[in-house]
């Protein structure tokens, strides 16, 4: 068992004894800067296109509603348990799959449709970051398989960067097995440093502003 | 204190380019200082800590300490030689608290040539006169280690007659790296040429730098490729009339 | 210089479009770099610095505390942590693992830590299929390489060579359009994902207070590799531990932009443990993996402790002149560039490649760049230490040990530098004046022929500078 002797190995090198105590950890300051609502709906939208992406802002969640609706016109969708997204009446709408609750179905959705459509947690607008936590209401796949990522955020959440996320949020495990940030479409520039977008995850990010 | 200054000329200079040195006592000599050389010096020992030889680098160094105890500002035509004695002394001397007192002692003294001017001497204008097109190359040590960016540039801004132009890019090395430039000749040649290509973008006459060691790779390199572009220690452009 | 070593540089050094290929990806990196880290754009870049070398260097002095804090937390979220001490150890377990799952097929994203310990050759010669799902280490894995930079794996191959790797080994028809090749390795993988029953990933940091894995990346191979199997396997170093999940708004500033020149990566994944009641998909189990293999040799110095701080981002590869020139695969091990000639010496033992910390003109450039401030080149001058001594004690290299102690004894008596440094003059041609292109035989030896082959030598004045100044 390479446990014990390797924790062995570490103390010994760095001179410390097994659960001797430690100094306190270096303090980190974290900045939230005062942003108006406005200004970070504007920057957000702007993050988000430099990405490549597509930001909307739109004014209420029927107006959401009719915009998803002109989005996936045509087209198959599946949509994550959000109960935002079931309050916009997003749900709703034709060739929309919605309420899987199981993972092999789940799968086999994703892997087929054109568009996987989700709210988000959080969103950061310095980065253009959307903040997904796995629950019940969001799943890993939907904003993952699919070749187009629909995202749906009322603003107020809406936060300045990181450090507000971490602020709000000290620690995402209490709450998720997996918290993920994407920040604009796949990527990759591993061949000539060409990018290319839509590598393995979705190669198009639409983020819907509602408010 | 006034206005005592000793030199300390580094051993490249001394043996192979002692017209660089010349050129700092009479700049320094114009500005109404007074200058001395003394006789003991030699070398800063960097070429022995560079390899790895800490301990005769050691010794080396003990020498430069004795060298110099009494000058009271140590003016240095390098800023790698410059750095040794700043920043690498004191690794050295870590388990001798008595030499380590000494040496950061030293460290205060001791002034790369540009920032001696700026800095110490208060000035810029020297009054030098040199018509040309020329192109400054930063020295590793002195521009990472001792943090000189701008006060060649701006000495160089008051030579009448004189054009600076940057080129880029400007803070890549260009390969000597002491033993490096013959342990690793071929790289290091490669890099010589990468940062010739930079200065003959610039379609300057005359490349200037602090650090003799760096245009002896450059002139080097530059002789080699049989082109006609020179290199001059900023001590003796600020020595020309 | 092992002969190997040399070699690779030289054929390197020679081959005209590698070296375009390697100078122009690692300039764009690091323009880009220059860009978001400006002090217009990011204005507490070196406060963050300074933070993320704090708390690098108190996780690192105390690490023993945070590994029992980062495996309580993993298993509080029901995953569990398992310690090796080498590759042998590494695949066993994954071996293992495989065998009472009834696995056959593995996909696995980026990790330097398993490239170190040659995982999927290891795992292939015991009959399992592991897939590098990253485009990069995909190209590499169809080549049979390893990276030839730490963010960047393939940037030494042309879309021409990936055409070729393509329609070799997976017999399609042939493309030579990025966007094209990009889209038959989406298809190809894809398949493989929703197969695979394992997924191994690194890990860019491992969170003590939350037992987390943090993965970075932009093409979401990551995510699926650690979401659509079963089993979710993270190898990592001991060294990737950091004390609390918020520590991440110091370093995820500061990887991207240094990396790639993101402000963020497209995906940052903080995954905790296997999937929860409730969640509809993720793995059902979940592994951490925490190697040793040469690490905790390199812990007991104080000094040099600090090569682990390194988050694998490759800027000092970027800004680094001699990556720039002699690329990835000269170098002996995995771990290339700056970082790569500290660590190897220290993680394999210095005499793997005596030459290695001193193929550095120490010009500093990858020490200012470091988002965790290791300052590489001290650590350089320390290893050049230790090699010297080592060779010492072997009685390797003995004329070199001597020329340097006639050096110092020479540059302590002033009268016998003078009278050697007249001694080398009146030998030396005055070139009147000219500089030196080639020196007769006799003298062209050692050192004196290793510069003349790149370079003109300077004319022997006729005068030293202290013989001008007594004259004057």
């Amino acid at each position: 068992m390479s446990r014990d002797n390797i924790l062995h190995k570490v103390r010994t090198a760095l001179g410390r004894s097994a659960a001797q105590a430690v100094a306190d950890v270096p303090p980190v300051r974290l900045r939230v800067p005062e942003a108006a609502m406005e200004d970070r709906i504007a920057l957000m939208m702007a993050r988000v296109e430099a990405l490549a992406g597509k930001a909307v802002r739109v004014p209420t969640m029927e107006a959401a509603r009719e915009f998803v609706a002109g989005i996936i016109a045509g087209k198959t969708a599946v949509a994550s348990n959000a109960p935002y997204l079931e309050e916009c009446g997003v749900t709703g709408l034709p060739g929309v799959r919605s309420g899987i609750r199981e993972v092999g179905e789940l799968t086999e959705v994703c892997a087929k449709v054109d568009i996987g459509i989700t709210s988000a947690d959080y969103a950061l607008s310095d980065t253009g970051t959307l903040v997904m936590l796995a629950s019940p209401a969001e799943s890993r796949l939907v904003s993952l398989l699919p070749p187009a990522h629909l995202a749906v955020v009322p603003v107020e959440r809406i936060l300045t960067g990181l450090d507000e996320l971490f602020t709000i949020l000290p620690n995402p495990a209490a709450q998720t097995s997996s918290m993920v940030l994407i920040t604009g479409p796949s990527r990759t520039a591993d061949i000539e440093q060409i990018l290319v977008r839509g590598v393995h995850g979705p190669g198009q990010v639409t983020v819907v502003i509602v408010g | 204190m006034g206005n005592q200054v000793s030199l300390f000329v580094t051993c490249m200079v001394d043996q192979l380019f002692p017209k660089v040195g010349m050129a700092m006592a009479d700049v320094l000599e114009r500005l109404g200082y007074r200058v001395d050389f003394p006789e003991g010096q030699t070398c800063c020992g960097q070429p022995a800590f560079n390899s790895g030889y800490r301990a005769e680098a050691r010794t080396v160094a003990r020498h430069f300490l004795k060298t110099f105890e009494a000058s009271e500002r140590i003016v240095v035509p390098s800023g790698s030689c410059t750095a040794m004695v700043t920043h690498h002394f004191a690794e050295l001397f870590q388990k001798e608290p008595e030499t380590l007192a000494l040496v950061h002692a030293m460290e205060k003294k001791v002034y790369e040539f540009a920032t001696f001017l700026t800095e110490v001497a208060g000035v810029e204008d020297v009054g030098a006169r040199m018509e040309d097109v020329v192109t400054f190359h930063d020295g590793c040590h002195g521009l990472r280690e001792l943090g000189i960016k701008s006060a060649p540039r701006r000495l160089l801004a008051h030579v009448k007659g004189l054009e600076l132009r940057e080129m880029v890019p400007a803070e890549e090395c260009c390969g000597f790296g002491g033993t490096f430039a013959v342990k690793f000749a071929e790289l290091s040649g490669a890099m010589a040429r990468t940062k010739i290509e930079a200065i003959l973008g610039t379609g300057a006459n005359t490349v200037v730098s602090l650090d003799p060691s760096c245009l002896m790779q450059i002139q080097g390199a530059l002789s080699r490729a049989g082109l006609n572009v020179r290199t001059m220690h900023l001590a003796e452009v600020l020595a020309s009339r | 210089m092992s002969v190997e070593f040399d070699q690779k540089i030289h054929d390197t050094l020679a081959n005209a479009s590698l070296q375009l290929a390697i100078y122009t990806a690692t300039g764009r990196l690091k323009e880009k770099r220059i860009e978001v880290t400006a002090e217009n754009v990011l204005p507490d870049y070196q406060e963050l610095r300074t933070q993320a070398n704090a708390l690098k260097k108190h996780t690192i002095d105390n690490l023993d505390h945070y590994l029992e804090e980062f495996e309580r937390n993993v298993e509080a979220y029901g995953g569990k942590v398992v310690y090796c001490k080498d590759a042998t150890e590494v695949s066993d377990f994954v071996l293992d693992l495989a065998k009472r799952r009834g696995s056959k097929l593995i996909v696995k994203s980026k990790s330097m830590t398993t490239e170190e310990v040659d995982l999927n050759e290891r795992l292939e010669h015991h009959g399992l299929e592991s897939v590098e799902t990253d485009l990069g280490e995909y190209i590499l894995q169809l080549a049979h390489e390893k990276p030839y930079h730490i963010v960047a794996p393939a940037l030494h191959k042309t879309r021409y060579d990936v055409a070729d790797l393509f329609t070799k080994a997976l017999h399609v028809a042939r493309e030579t359009v990025p966007e094209k090749l990009t889209l038959i390795a989406r298809g190809v993988l894809r398949e493989k994902f929703l197969k695979a029953d394992i997924g191994i990933s690194g890990a860019n940091f491992l969170i003590a207070d939350s037992g987390a894995v943090v993965l970075v990346e932009n093409e979401g191979n990551a995510r699926l590799t650690t979401s659509a199997p079963k089993i979710h396997v993270a190898v990592a170093g001991i060294e990737k531990v950091i004390p609390r999940a918020r520590d991440l708004a110091v370093f995820l500033k500061l990887l991207a932009r240094s990396a790639t020149g993101q402000l963020l990566s497209v995906y940052t994944s903080f995954l905790a443990g296997p999937r929860r009641v409730g969640e509809v998909d993720g793995p059902e189990e979940f592994y951490v993996v925490l190697l040793d293999n040469g690490r905790t040799r390199l812990l007991p110095d104080r000094s040099k402790r600090e090569s682990l701080y390194c988050i694998r981002c490759g800027a000092c590869l970027n800004t680094c002149p001699v990556y720039r020139k002699i690329g990835g695969h000269s170098f002996p091990w995995v771990y290339s560039g700056p970082i790569g000639a500290i660590i190897t010496p220290q993680f394999m033992g210095i005499s793997h490649e005596p030459a290695l910390p001193f193929a550095s003109s120490l010009c500093g450039a990858c020490g200012e760049v470091c988002p965790v401030k290791i300052d590489i080149p001290k650590v350089l001058l320390e290893l050049r230490g230790d090699v010297k001594k080592m060779e010492a004690r072997e009685g390797q290299n003995r004329m070199e040990k001597l020329a340097f102690r006639v050096f110092a004894w020479v540059m302590t008596h002033p009268r016998i530098y003078e009278m050697a440094g007249r001694l080398a003059a009146s030998v030396a041609p005055a070139g009147d004046g000219k500089w030196i292109g080639s020196l007769p035989a006799p003298m062209s030896v050692g050192p004196m022929k290793a510069w003349l082959s790149e370079r003109d030598l300077p004319p022997s004045p006729s005068k030293s500078f202290r013989e001008m100044w007594r004259n004057r």
